[in-house]
């Protein structure tokens, strides 16, 4: 697979939150106006694309020791890690982007898109390059979904839509997302 | 077994540990950082703790009573130079406009990131931290008790009457702000009156749980609401309940100096069981004719005999009182009552400025 396969396809084809539906907590919980989604979007970015490259040599490490059965403990360890240096620096360097992240930097810890990007890469055997690119298409496509669902509650808000009592919130943000799946498939077998 | 499972998993877990130590060391805010108080105090902190903590380490205790989670809004300091950058979402319910306009902050929720020029109020660097043992606890009524703390050996604490103090729940490490009822005189003692609160936590526990010897941090004294003491007004105090506290330490205070205001004490309380320090109050009205104690009740019952006055404390402060205009008036309870209580004083053309109350809440 060429790499720029790779990244339309993660971006679009597969996108990993409406057709794998993973990061759907943070997805909800933070899409109720466009700029924290870009916040946690950018977040979820930078954090998929480090913990990818880091953890590929890991995993290297892990097959030459015969010791892939740990991968997810290990992987779970360094996603942790990497968001724990991360906030540190950001803190010490950016103080603007740090307060206005504020708690979305430690909550990507428990955001499963992380995992399952490094888990991906595993099942798929990519190779470097490829697990970098998927990495940052994954997690592009990630922040795409959450702004995209961001824009259509925002406008929903902005209209005061005519939403059924018992959908109010959350509820109409799952049928939002079940819309845009629908509308992802679109794009099956799309190459360039 | 794999022989590399215990490597592999303890290498990266040392490994990770001593990234994230390096890193903290090389970038972390572990520098210390000078915080200037007041313009003329100074001390370095080190660490990224909030300002609150990193007063209170060094000796200044800002009230708070929600311990930090900025749920009380009472740690308020002026940020002038320095700090972390805007005001954030959890200080934002607690802020008018005019506080934010002078750069007022919730000093739990800034983080000492640099050197800082921080101001507070002078009367709260007086608040000390003291280690006290519980002495003595009586039933003063059904709801409410004295608790009195002794400080420790050799300590004393200096407080104007009328101020408060705030206890730390041992356990839960909650902490409550009550008005100290004793007499300032007395320096080595504290005394609160306190009133249980259904499902209050603190409540709960010094009605269930405190014990004599019971060792409790108390940090005080803290508040603007206290006796003016370079006035010669004649004063009006109106208080119900555990609103008694700051107003009986007022008037041991004046007591002392053989009374030389005329005082005008109006309790509130539903029924005679609601009373308490009755005695005390009228035999220091028998003794000095110019302090006037005037319990009322609001619901007294027909087998009680009940022969003072009758009515809610407002009406029967409207009753009571002439021209306020020379007065000086000092109230404590609830919101709802001050209020109340206010407007009625208002009517009798007190002055707003020789207005002073203590909100409980």
């Amino acid at each position: 697979m060429n790499l720029t396969d790779l990244f339309v396809s993660s971006l679009l084809n597969n996108n990993i939150a409406f057709t794998f539906i993973l990061g759907m907590c943070p997805l909800i919980a933070i899409s109720t106006n466009v700029k924290n989604a870009k916040g946690m979007g950018i977040a979820v970015v930078i954090v998929v694309t480090l913990t990818g490259i880091i953890n590929y040599p890991i995993y290297l490490l892990l097959k030459a020791t015969n010791t892939t059965n740990l991968a997810l403990l290990v992987f779970i360890i360094t996603i942790a890690a990497t968001v724990q240096i991360l906030e540190i620096f950001i803190e010490k360097y950016l103080p603007k982007v740090y307060s206005s992240f504020g708690i979305f930097l430690p909550l990507i810890t428990v955001n499963c898109v992380v995992l399952a990007v490094s888990l991906f890469f595993v099942n798929r055997n990519y190779n470097f390059l490829q697990t970098a690119t998927f990495s940052f298409a994954s997690s592009l496509g990630w922040m795409m979904a959450i702004i995209i669902v961001a824009g259509v509650r925002e406008k929903m808000a902005a209209i005061q839509s005519d939403v059924p009592r018992g959908l109010v919130g959350k509820g109409i943000v799952f049928i939002i997302l079940g819309i845009l799946s629908l509308a992802f498939l679109g794009f099956t077998g799309l190459s360039f | 077994m794999n022989i590399y499972v215990p490597i592999v998993l303890i290498g990266i877990l040392l490994t990770i540990t001593f990234i994230l130590i390096l890193v903290d060391k090389l970038m972390g805010g572990s520098g210390e950082k000078m915080i200037t108080v007041n313009q003329d105090t100074k001390f370095p902190v080190s660490g990224d703790e909030s300002v609150l903590v990193s007063l209170n380490q060094n000796k200044i205790f800002l009230p708070s009573a929600c311990g930090g989670k900025a749920t009380c809004g009472m740690c308020k300091f002026r940020l002038i130079e320095g700090g972390d950058g805007e005001i954030k979402p959890t200080e934002d319910p607690f802020l008018s406009q005019e506080e934010r306009d002078s750069g007022v902050r919730l000093s739990c929720q800034v983080k000492v990131r640099g050197d800082m020029k921080i101001e507070i109020p002078e009367v709260l660097l007086n608040a000390k931290e003291y280690e006290t043992v519980v002495d003595y606890i009586e039933d003063l009524t059904y709801d409410i008790k004295l608790v009195r703390f002794k400080l420790k050996e050799g300590e004393q604490i200096d407080f104007k009457p009328g101020q408060y103090a705030q206890i730390r729940v041992p356990g839960i490490e909650v902490i409550r702000a009550y008005s100290m009822a004793s007499n300032p005189k007395d320096k080595e003692h504290l005394e609160m009156i306190i009133r249980m609160v259904p499902n209050g936590q603190a409540t709960t526990f010094v009605h269930k749980a405190l014990e004599l010897g019971d060792t409790i941090i108390v940090t005080g004294p803290f508040g603007h609401f206290y006796l003016q003491e370079d006035s010669d007004r004649d004063m009006i105090c109106i208080a119900g309940g555990s609103g008694k506290a700051p107003i009986r330490s007022i008037v041991q205070y004046l007591r002392d100096q053989g009374m030389p205001r005329k005082v005008k004490y109006f309790f509130g309380a539903r029924t005679t069981k609601d009373l308490f320090y009755t005695e005390e109050f009228v035999k220091l009205s028998e003794e000095f004719p110019n302090f006037t104690y005037i319990p009322a009740l609001s619901d007294p019952k027909p087998e009680e005999n009940w022969t003072g006055e009758v009515g809610l404390i407002t009406d029967v402060v409207d009753r009571m009182t002439g021209d306020l205009k020379e007065a000086e008036a000092y109230l404590c309870g609830s919101p709802g009552m001050i209020n109340a209580c206010i407007k009625v004083l208002q009517k009798h053309d007190i002055q707003d400025e020789h207005v002073f109350f203590d909100k409980f809440s």
